[in-house]
C-alpha cells in the first residue's frame, strides 16, 4: 500500500522515514548492552539478538527469573521483546518468534549442560548434539515458518500440504532431499531442520566491543583557573597520544568531556583533517575551544575520548631537525584554519560529471581522496573565476541570436571588442524541469580588454518563457 | 646603540643603480601586493602567474597552493573555478573563505607558516582597518622566515601604508589576437606597474601568460626623466612641480 492510500484510510496516521542503517546501529549497542546476560552475543538482523547463556541462568536465580529479569529491562527502555531460552539458535528463533510467551525449552538431560539462548535464539558455535525426540515434540507443531526459511520455499511448502514441523519428518528424507538441493540454509528446508534440531553445526559472528581510547584525570581539588585546565589538558593529550600510540591510531576526532562539581558536563569536540596524535597540536586546537568556558563552582574530572581514530603507523622522524621544527605541516595548518573559520570554510574544488558550468565543480574537504573522473575537455576555455550567482546583465545587440555590441553590468557600460561564441550548452534534462533553457555562452574581451563570460538564456521564441535574458557568470583571467 | 650592525649609506647608495630591473625568473619578494580593479579577474590572475613563476622550481616538492578570500572579495569577483585555473595548480588548490578581514589575515599568516605550501594567495577588497603597518609588517616576516611566497591581491583598494616588498598596481590590457581566430579574446594580458619595490627599479610591464612561463614586455616611459622619475616613485611629477 502506498503512503497515500494508507492517508485517506486513516488521516491520523503518524509516518516516520525508514532508517535501515540507524536500526543496524541500534541494534548493535543493544548487543553489548544484552552481554548483560551472556558471555557474547550475536546480531540477527532486522530485529534479533541472540545471547549465549549457557551455564549464566543460576546466576540470575534461573531460566524463568532471567527471562523476567531480561524482559523488564528491555520494558524499561520502551522496547517490546520476545524472548525464549533453547538448546539451539535456530530452535530459540522459532520459539521467539511463533511459541508460547517467555517459552524455555529444557535442556535434554543428557548433555546437562547446553546451549540456551534468549529472543530469539542461540548457541555456542560448538554446537553439541542433543537428544532430539524431546527438541522435536515440543517444536513439532510450530508452522512451517519457524524454520527461518525464504518466502518462496514456504510457499512451496504451503503447497505441498506441509505446514507444521512435524509434518516435514512424515515425509522421508530423501523426497525432501530431491525437492530441496539448495545449499543456502534459507532455501533448503533439510538443513534448516538439521540446524533447529543441532545435528548441523550453525556458526554465530559474535559482536565484539571496540572501546575508544579514552584518557582521564580526576582531580583532587577542583579547578577554576584556565593555567591549570591548560595544564591538565596537556597532560591528558600526552596520556592520549601514549594510547593511540600503543594501538598505531591516530584520532581524527576528539572529544573533551570536563566533569563539573554541580554535576554539568561540557564537552568540547575537535576533528581532525588527517589522523594525528601530537599533543602539542592538540592542545593548541582546543585551547582556542576552552575560551568561553564556565568553571562554575570548579571541574573535577576531564575526559579525553577518541571516539574517531584511523590507523597511523610510527613514522620516521627528519633528519635535519630545522626542517621539523620549522613550519607547519598541511594537515595542522588545515587543522589550525577550520577550527577558527568553521569547517565549511576550508575546501578544495573538485570536478563533477555535469555539463553546466556552476554545477561542473563542486567543494569537498581539502585532505579528502579526489572522486574518480573524466579527463577535462580542453575545447573550450573557461573562466578564472565564476560568480556565485549569475548577474544580470543589460545587452544592446544587432541580431537577436548573435553577440551583444555592447552591455551594462553594475552600474558600467562595457563595449564589446572581442568575442568567441557561442558555445551553446544545453540543459540537462535528465535533473531539471522541462522548461529550462538552453544556455549560449560568449567569451567576450571589452575595449580596456577585460575579459567576461557571458551567457543568454533561451531563444527567441524557443517557446519557454519570454525574450531571452542575458547574465555575466565568470571573469576570465 | 651599536651602529655596526647596519649597512652603511655609503654601501646601500650604489644599490639603486646596481639593483636588476626587474624580469620574469627573477627570485622576487616573498611578500607582494597587487592592485586591481574589483570588476576584472585580471590582479587575482596576474598574482598566479607572478607567484607560478616565482615558484616554478619548487611545486614539485610543495604539493598544495593556498588561496583565501575574504566575504567582501568574494561577492565581488566570485570563487576560483578549477577548470579555469591554470593546469598545474587544479589538483593543488585549496580554497578559504573568511568572512572578515581578520579572519583573512589569521588564514594567511598560518597559510605562510606551512611547510607544504607552494605559496599563499590572499584576495581582500577595500581598506579594511585590520590591515595596517603592524599587520602587514607581521605577514612580510613570516613569509620571510618562512620562505613561502605570499601575494595579496587588493581589490578596489587606496594605495595605503605596506611593508610589502613589491607592490604592483594591474589591469587587464588587450590580448594578442590568438592565431586562428582574430576575433576572438587571446592568451591573457596585463598591464602591470611595479610602483614600490624594495630591491628592483619602478618600471611597466605588459605580462602575458606565454602557455607556461610568464613572458613580459617592458614599456619604456615616453620622456624619460632619468633619475628624477626614480626618486618621484608613484608620485605625480605635477605635485611636485607646483
Amino acid at each position: 500500500m502506498r503512503l497515500a492510500d494508507a492517508r485517506a484510510l486513516c488521516p491520523a496516521l503518524k509516518t516516520a522515514p525508514s532508517d535501515p542503517a540507524g536500526d543496524r546501529a541500534f541494534l548493535e549497542t543493544l548487543a553489548l548492552w544484552a552481554q548483560r546476560w551472556g558471555p557474547w552475543s550475536a546480531l540477527d538482523p532486522p530485529d534479533g539478538l541472540l545471547v549465549d547463556v549457557s551455564a549464566v541462568a543460576h546466576l540470575f536465580g534461573g531460566e524463568e527469573r532471567l527471562l523476567a529479569d531480561a524482559q523488564a529491562a528491555f520494558a524499561r527502555r520502551g522496547l517490546t521483546a520476545r524472548l525464549a531460552i533453547a538448546p539451539t539458535a535456530g530452535a530459540a528463533w522459532a520459539l521467539a518468534h511463533f511459541g508460547p510467551e517467555r517459552a524455555i525449552l529444557e535442556n535434554p538431560p543428557r548433555d546437562g549442560e547446553g546451549d540456551r539462548a534468549q529472543h530469539g535464539g542461540g548457541g555456542s558455535p560448538h554446537a553439541r548434539r542433543p537428544t532430539e525426540g524431546p527438541l522435536m515434540e515440543a517444536l513439532a507443531n510450530l508452522p512451517v515458518a519457524a524454520l527461518r526459511l525464504d518466502d518462496d520455499v514456504l510457499t512451496v511448502l504451503r503447497r505441498l500440504g506441509l505446514k507444521r514441523i512435524g509434518q516435514l519428518t512424515t515425509i522421508g528424507r530423501d523426497a525432501l532431499h530431491r525437492r530441496f538441493r539448495s545449499r543456502s540454509p534459507e532455501a533448503n528446508p533439510l538443513v534448516r531442520l538439521d540446524q533447529l534440531l543441532g545435528r548441523l553445526a550453525e556458526p554465530l559472528l559474535p559482536v565484539v566491543a571496540a572501546p575508544d581510547p579514552l584518557v582521564q584525570r580526576r582531580l583532587m581539588e577542583p579547578i577554576r583557573h584556565r593555567e591549570l585546565l591548560d595544564r591538565v589538558l596537556a597532560d591528558l593529550a600526552a596520556d592520549m597520544a601514549r594510547e593511540l600510540e600503543n594501538k598505531a591510531l591516530g584520532a581524527r576526532r576528539l572529544e573533551l568531556g570536563l566533569w563539573r562539581v554541580d554535576g554539568e558536563v561540557i564537552v568540547r569536540r575537535l576533528e581532525f583533517a588527517a589522523a594525528t596524535r601530537a599533543p602539542a597540536h592538540i592542545c593548541r586546537l582546543f585551547a582556542d575551544k576552552l575560551d568561553a568556558i564556565d568553571a562554575g563552582f570548579g571541574i573535577e574530572l576531564l575526559r579525553l575520548r577518541a571516539s574517531w581514530a584511523e590507523p597511523l603507523a610510527l613514522a620516521q622522524g627528519d633528519i635535519e631537525a630545522g626542517v621539523e621544527t620549522q613550519g607547519t605541516t598541511l594537515a595542522e595548518c588545515i587543522d589550525r584554519l577550520s577550527v577558527r573559520l568553521g569547517e565549511k570554510a576550508v575546501r578544495r574544488p573538485v570536478a563533477y560529471a555535469s555539463h553546466i558550468p556552476e554545477r561542473a565543480q563542486r567543494w569537498q574537504a581539502p585532505l579528502a581522496p579526489e572522486p574518480a573522473s573524466q579527463g577535462e575537455l580542453a575545447f573550450h576555455q573557461r573562466p578564472l573565476k565564476l560568480l556565485d550567482r549569475p548577474e544580470t546583465i543589460a545587452v544592446l545587440y544587432a541580431t537577436p541570436d548573435g553577440f551583444p555590441q555592447r552591455f551594462r553590468w553594475r552600474g558600467q557600460v562595457h563595449e564589446v571588442a572581442r568575442v568567441e561564441g557561442p558555445e551553446r550548452i544545453a540543459p540537462e534534462w535528465w535533473r531539471e524541469k522541462s522548461t529550462a533553457r538552453l544556455r549560449d555562452y560568449y567569451r567576450i574581451e571589452d575595449g580596456e580588454g577585460r575579459r567576461y563570460w557571458i551567457y543568454r538564456q533561451g531563444l527567441d521564441g524557443d517557446g519557454r518563457g519570454g525574450p531571452p535574458e542575458w547574465f555575466l557568470q565568470g571573469l576570465c583571467a | 646603540m651599536d651602529l655596526s650592525a647596519f649597512t652603511t649609506a655609503g654601501e646601500l647608495a650604489p644599490l639603486g643603480k646596481q639593483a636588476p630591473r626587474w624580469r620574469p625568473g627573477l627570485a622576487g619578494a616573498r611578500h607582494s601586493e597587487v592592485f586591481a580593479g574589483g570588476r576584472e579577474a585580471g590582479g587575482a590572475a596576474a598574482a598566479l602567474a607572478l607567484a607560478l613563476d616565482e615558484a616554478a622550481g619548487r611545486l614539485e616538492q610543495r604539493s598544495h597552493v593556498l588561496w583565501v578570500q575574504d566575504a567582501a572579495a568574494l561577492r565581488l569577483g566570485g570563487r576560483p573555478y578549477r577548470s579555469g585555473l591554470p593546469e598545474p595548480l587544479r589538483h593543488r588548490l585549496i580554497h578559504v573563505a573568511a568572512r572578515t578581514p581578520e579572519d583573512l589575515l589569521f588564514a594567511l599568516e598560518e597559510g605562510v607558516r606551512c611547510r607544504d605550501l607552494a605559496f599563499v594567495i590572499g584576495e581582500l577588497a577595500g581598506n579594511p582597518r585590520a590591515l595596517d603597518f603592524t599587520a602587514s609588517r607581521r605577514l612580510s616576516l613570516a613569509a620571510e622566515k618562512h620562505g613561502v611566497p605570499l601575494v595579496l591581491v587588493r581589490l578596489d583598494a587606496a594605495r595605503d601604508l605596506s611593508s610589502a616588498r613589491m607592490r604592483w598596481q594591474v589591469r587587464s590590457a588587450p590580448s594578442p589576437a590568438p592565431q586562428w581566430n582574430a576575433f576572438a579574446p587571446g592568451r591573457p594580458a596585463w598591464h602591470a606597474e611595479l610602483f614600490r619595490a624594495r630591491s628592483h627599479a619602478p618600471g611597466e610591464w605588459i605580462l602575458r601568460d606565454d602557455g607556461h612561463v610568464l613572458a613580459a614586455d617592458r614599456i619604456a616611459a615616453a620622456p624619460d626623466h632619468g633619475d628624477l622619475a626614480f626618486a618621484v616613485g608613484d608620485r605625480s611629477l605635477a605635485a611636485i612641480a607646483g
